[in-house]
């Protein structure tokens, strides 16, 4: 297939950026999207020109790099990341607009590359469990109820893309820490932590200036793990119980 | 946000009940406003409960405004804008699964809060008269809506109301921590939203079109 891509350019964290247009010829259906970044990367250092700056690391859809925004949709239009999505969900002939996840706490650093290490601070404030752990105990030594141990573990299939971000129309990491004080907060090994986790957390994803939650939904709908939106809710009552007991 | 709207639709519910008495003719709707004048007397002065109510709703909307400029300021700057625009692409505007009533939560509560005043000027102090000044709130009522702009008016801000209510009765509960199912659609807060901004809607809208149309009860 012949398709065409717009992406954006911007050489560096300074320069203002604009979107450019390339035709990439004989694409198979099979590839995934970055191997046609690959492709189209390949002719641009044939012509000389600069090729574009993605990030990337696992290529298997487990690390979180590869977000882009893709049609105005975070990881285009499958529910999964970027790296995993293939040619063949678009149309022969499909004109392709690529830009960078927009956020104030993700700034460009160049073309397709963003900042992301507001979500790193994130989790440094809170997102971890400090009991020494050992060994494995015994599987049944302490029990956790089934409803709490899915919920857990599908909350901790968060892979930190920033997804939710590009998404949310505040650009809201609401999602993002919402799932991560689900998991450890349903577990419990995270129970010590669990006011301190939250109220740490929240104050750092608003000091990293991300937006303020109308509850839209548009997070969930992008995320590729689909994290369920009633996480933001459990972040909210446990929120709320830690301000309650005066953990401010 | 939240405790401030919620209070806000509490009043709504109240409120929409006291005009719905309109269908009970003139007698019963004057002795109904006359009634929550002197409520509690001689416990509580005249109109006191009514200036409780007043101050309190006045509190609740200043802070739903001021959080709600706040929210508005601070989400445009996190969403990282490049020139008026967040991303170039024409594909996709309106996202993935987003609502009409979400996108209007800001110029919704605007239209709204210019209502608002409209609304005291009419039918509270009657400054605005179309059709002629009374002291009956029974007639103001009937000479404002025997209008055709007047009865537009109020359908525009009233279904403003809807929306915004849809999207916000919803949202308030969430933001209470009052979700437990995990696809926003099919959540239970979300019919209850829907239901709220129906009943409200239509509650509120029944009396004017009654007149307008029916001349209700002359
Ligand atoms: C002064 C005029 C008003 C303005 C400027 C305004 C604006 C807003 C804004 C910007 C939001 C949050 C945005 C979002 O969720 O996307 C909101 C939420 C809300 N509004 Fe209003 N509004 C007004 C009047 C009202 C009225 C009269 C009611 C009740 C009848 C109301 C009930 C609500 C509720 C329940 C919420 C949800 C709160 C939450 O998400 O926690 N608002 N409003
Ligand atoms: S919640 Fe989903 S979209 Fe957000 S960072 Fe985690 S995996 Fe990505
Ligand atoms: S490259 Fe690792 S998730 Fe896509």
């Amino acid at each position: 297939m012949n398709i065409t891509v717009r992406v954006w350019r911007q050489k560096n964290a300074d320069d203002k950026g604009r979107m450019v247009t390339y035709g990439v010829e004989n694409v198979s259906e099979h590839m995934s999207f970055l191997e046609m970044l690959d492709v189209l990367n390949e002719q641009l250092t044939l012509s000389g020109d600069d090729p574009i700056a993605f990030d990337h690391d696992c290529r298997e859809g487990i690390c979180g790099m590869c977000g882009v925004v893709i049609n105005g949709i975070a990881h285009g239009p499958e529910v999964t990341t970027t790296c995993q999505l293939h040619m063949r969900s678009f149309e022969d002939g499909a004109v392709i607009d690529v830009e960078p996840w927009r956020a104030g706490a993700f700034p460009v650093v160049k073309d397709l590359v963003v900042d992301r290490s507001a979500f790193d601070r994130i989790i440094q404030a809170g997102g971890y469990i400090s009991a020494p752990t050992g060994s494995a105990p015994d599987a049944h030594a302490v029990p956790v109820p089934k409803d709490d141990a899915d919920h857990a573990f599908d909350a901790a299939t968060c892979i930190g893309c920033g997804a939710c971000v590009a998404a949310c129309p505040n650009g809201s990491a609401m999602l993002f820490t919402s799932a991560k004080i689900t998991h450890l907060g349903l577990l419990p090994q995270g129970q010590p932590e669990r006011e301190s986790r939250v109220i740490g957390m929240v104050e750092q994803h608003d000091h990293e200036g991300f937006g303020g939650c109308t509850n839209i939904g548009e997070c969930t709908s992008a995320c590729p793990k689909g994290i369920p939106l009633d996480t933001i809710a459990q972040l909210n009552r446990d929120l709320l119980g830690a301000l309650a007991h005066g953990k401010a | 946000m939240a405790v401030s709207g919620l209070i806000m639709v509490g009043y709504l519910i109240l409120h929409m009940y006291g005009n719905l008495r309109a269908f009970e003719g003139p007698d019963a709707f004057d002795e109904y406003a006359h009634h929550l004048r002197t409520f509690g007397e001689p416990m509580l002065p005249h109109e006191g409960l009514l200036w409780f109510v007043r101050v309190v709703l006045l509190a609740a909307v200043l802070v739903h405004a001021y959080a709600a400029i706040t929210l508005w300021r601070r989400n445009k700057k996190a969403a990282g804008y490049v020139g008026g625009k967040r991303y170039q692409t024409k594909q996709n505007r309106t996202g993935i699964q987003r609502s009409y009533a979400s996108f209007t939560m800001r110029w919704g509560g605007v239209t709204i809060a210019l209502f608002i005043v409209f609304h005291i000027l009419n039918l509270t102090t009657n400054d605005i008269h179309p059709g002629g000044a009374s002291d009956s709130p029974y007639l103001k009522l009937h000479h404002s809506f025997e209008h055709f702009w007047v009865l537009a008016a109020y359908t525009v801000a009233m279904l403003a109301v809807g929306f915004h209510l849809w999207h916000g009765f919803w949202s308030a509960f969430t933001t209470l921590g009052q979700n437990y199912s995990a696809k926003r659609r099919d959540s239970f807060w979300n019919s209850a939203a829907i239901l709220v901004s129906v009943v409200i809607t239509a509650g509120f809208l029944a009396p004017p079109f009654a007149i307008y149309f029916f001349g209700l009860g002359g």
